[in-house]
């Protein structure tokens, strides 16, 4: 899995172009994050995406090569610091599973969002594989409902995009 | 700053661009546009359907360089345009295109003509604009044009909504338009070519294979002199056919599927390539595998089409002439690698290929119509071709002398594109004869530009190999499935020295080469389109073909 962050122009349609670009060139988006700068008129994309050397070099010229994007790279995970968190609804009517999911978020670094008789709703933050991880664990107490962001990264140091 | 209305504002933006014509059809959404085009110099071509109309701009851009320019309404308007821009834009032609749209507060309704065309065409588009009020326009004029003709050149479209056209308040007409995400690289890494200026010169076998990209940036007097410095033999692709003339000694012919035998072998044994402006389509490689030996170095302004295709040695982004002029400037001080032999292996294939070609049969042959219509045009005279047989036939055998002078839809393959590009081309050079060489499939699919051509004074020669079915098809029907011909034959009708008339212009059917060549010297002089339709074999082959899958040295010269 490769990580591309990249600017663009902050305006309707322009999630839709980029998303278009990689149905057209056949990528498969795993997950996209999106906000605006502070300077609003561009907004920071995060996709991270299937794709091997040759590929992904064509998918950044490819992103390139589009008016509204202002810059691209892909990020070495090595030098990233990479975050996505996810809100999770947990099936807790049991109180033996209630405890084992408290247990569980608190060793995650969790918040617990929302909770009475029946669920609880916890929040997760962490690298993808982190919240893999954690939903492993929690998934023998029942998932009912996942929202995930998508990953969302900056790179280390003093390097800027 | 003035006040003024939208479509007002657009006009006056068009003429800034120096829009001299401007190609379409009109409906519901533009009639605001077409009210103050009324009080403009600009021209206006009525088409008889959008994708004629963006058809005839593409090849008014070919022809002059120049962007060329259609207009059509929302709705069908917009979506009649789909093939002619994809078309335009898969072969790096500058065209702007202007579709009506609904007024902003219906956008999102299904209004009646509604069409989500920036949706529709995002993906065949270099880029698409939708403006919202008439101070957007022209920014959205200047971006489009500049966007359009620079850097790798393409298709911009902009949809102008019916309120943007008929409200009116304060705009301003910017000079220059800055893009945050859009810049163009035309300086090649000096670095690079000094490295591929070391691997040309020592190149025992060296080609060079040049796109379109080579006529797009106007470096077809460079591609001559690194050739003949190099004494490099030259192939083309189907679009890079005119960057350099027919007869000169390097030049080898079109390499590819109904490349020449020459050009496939040379590209195939060849140690070092160089690839000026060219995506290296499927067409032009065969199977990718078996493409070359060579140490490929790929020269395009368009990074994104390094290593698509085929995976290079050296790639150097850049103007194709600025990195032909580089590479000219740095060999004209190393001395080049001596290779008669290769030169020797040129003239040994030309020999092979004299010996193994077979033109045999009765009738009228293609091959001796191209041959016979270039003896009798001017060198300058523009051919365009339609999709097929007849553009394979007109690729192989007709020779050009110039960059500009051969137009055809290379990457999409649009059949009925040749005879509205021929009336676009018309229109940008008006004092040239321009011939487009169809069969009658392809040109029963755009045949009612006629009416354009005779009512607009916009004549043109349509030549029909005329073989009464749909003859590439039938081909590969013949030689891959045992000749079982499905949906193919296209029977007797119409008749197209009828169908001609019908429209105010002049038909013939001439029955041998002699007629043949008296028909064209009619048609050179005549002041209406003339349509010359020959009758040919329907069995008739288009030879050498490359079959599809196979390496382009696995070239059959007969069925």
């Amino acid at each position: 899995m490769n990580t591309i962050a990249f600017i663009v122009e902050n305006r309707p349609g322009v999630l839709f172009k980029v998303s278009n670009m990689f149905r057209r060139r056949g990528y498969n988006i795993e997950s996209i994050s999106v906000g605006p700068l502070t300077d609003r008129s561009l907004a920071r994309m995060t996709v991270t995406v299937e794709a091997d050397g040759r590929m992904l070099r064509n998918l950044i010229e490819q992103l390139e090569r589009m008016v509204e994007v202002v810059r691209v790279k892909p990020l070495d995970r090595r030098r990233t610091v990479m975050r996505e968190m996810a809100l999770v609804k947990l099936n807790t009517a049991d109180p033996m599973a209630r405890e084992e999911a408290l247990k569980l978020v608190n060793s995650h670094h969790g918040l617990i969002l929302d909770i009475d008789e029946m669920h609880l709703v916890a929040e997760v933050t962490g690298t993808p594989e982190e919240i893999d991880r954690f939903l492993e664990e929690v998934r023998p107490i029942g998932i009912v409902e996942l929202s995930r962001t998508g990953a969302t990264a900056l790179e280390r140091g003093s390097v800027r995009l | 700053m003035a006040e003024m209305s939208g479509a007002e504002a657009f006009v006056k933006a068009l003429e800034g661009e120096g829009v001299e014509t401007l190609f379409g059809v009109p409906g519901g959404a533009v009639i605001p546009l077409c009210d103050a085009l009324y009080e403009s110099e600009i021209r206006f071509v009525l088409a008889r359907h959008e994708q004629g109309a963006a058809h005839m701009a593409d090849g008014y851009a070919r022809a002059s360089g120049r962007v060329g320019v259609c207009l059509a309404t929302s709705g069908p308007g917009a979506t009649n345009l789909v093939t002619g821009i994809t078309t335009a834009n898969i072969d790096s032609s500058p065209v702007v295109a202007f579709t009506g749209q609904v007024p902003t507060s219906m956008i999102g309704t299904d209004a009646f003509q509604e069409v989500d065309i920036i949706g529709v065409t995002a993906s065949i588009t270099k880029h698409n604009i939708q403006v919202t009020r008439p101070r957007e326009i022209p920014p959205a004029v200047k971006a489009a044009f500049y966007i359009a003709s620079t850097g790798r050149r393409g298709v911009v479209l902009v949809d102008l909504p019916k309120d943007a056209q008929t409200s009116v308040e304060e705009v301003e007409f910017p000079e220059r338009v800055e893009f945050k995400g859009y810049r163009i690289h035309p300086d090649p890494d000096p670095r690079r070519l000094d490295r591929a200026a070391t691997l040309l010169a020592s190149a025992e076998r060296p080609v060079i294979l040049a796109g379109g990209g080579v006529i797009a940036s106007d470096a077809c007097g460079e591609l001559l002199e690194l050739a003949e410095l190099l004494m490099a033999p030259v192939a083309t692709t189907l679009m890079g056919k005119g960057a350099i003339p027919s007869g000169h000694p390097l030049y080898v012919g079109m390499c590819g599927m109904h490349g020449t035998w020459e050009a496939n072998h040379l590209v195939s044994e060849a140690d070092s390539l160089l690839v000026v402006g060219s995506r290296l389509s499927d067409r032009t490689t065969g199977r990718v595998e078996e493409f070359t030996e060579a140490k490929l170095i790929h020269v395009d302004i368009d990074a994104s089409e390094f290593d698509k295709n085929v995976e290079s040695w050296m790639r150097v982004r850049g103007d194709a002439k600025l990195a032909l002029r580089g590479l000219i400037e740095r060999l004209r001080h190393i001395s080049t690698r001596e290779h008669s032999g290769w030169l020797g292996r040129l003239e040994e294939l030309r020999g092979q290929y004299r010996e193994v070609k077979r033109e045999e049969g009765e009738g009228v042959k293609p091959p001796d119509l191209m041959r016979a219509l270039r003896r009798l045009l001017p060198r300058d005279a523009i051919v365009t071709t339609e999709v097929g047989q007849c553009q394979m036939w007109a690729a192989l055998h007709l020779d050009v002398y110039a960059p500009r002078t051969f137009l055809s839809s290379g990457g999409l393959g649009t059949m009925g594109w040749g005879f509205p590009a021929a009336i676009g081309a018309k229109a940008a050079k008006p004092d040239v004869p321009v011939v487009d060489i169809a069969g009658d499939g392809s040109f029963g699919m755009t045949e009612n530009n006629l009416a354009t051509s005779v009512e607009e004074g916009l004549p043109v020669i349509v030549l029909i190999l005329n073989n009464r079915v749909l003859g590439m098809v039938a081909q590969w029907q013949r030689l891959f499935y045992g000749r079982r011909y499905f949906g193919v034959h296209l029977g007797d009708s119409p008749d197209f020295v009828k169908l001609a008339e019908a429209y105010g212009a002049v038909g013939v059917r001439p029955g041998s080469i002699g007629e043949f060549e008296a028909a064209v010297k009619e048609a050179m002089r005549s002041e209406v389109a003339i349509v010359i339709d020959v009758p040919i074999d329907s069995e008739e082959n288009v030879f050498p073909m490359v079959p599809p899958g196979r390496g382009l040295r696995e070239i059959l010269v007969e069925g």
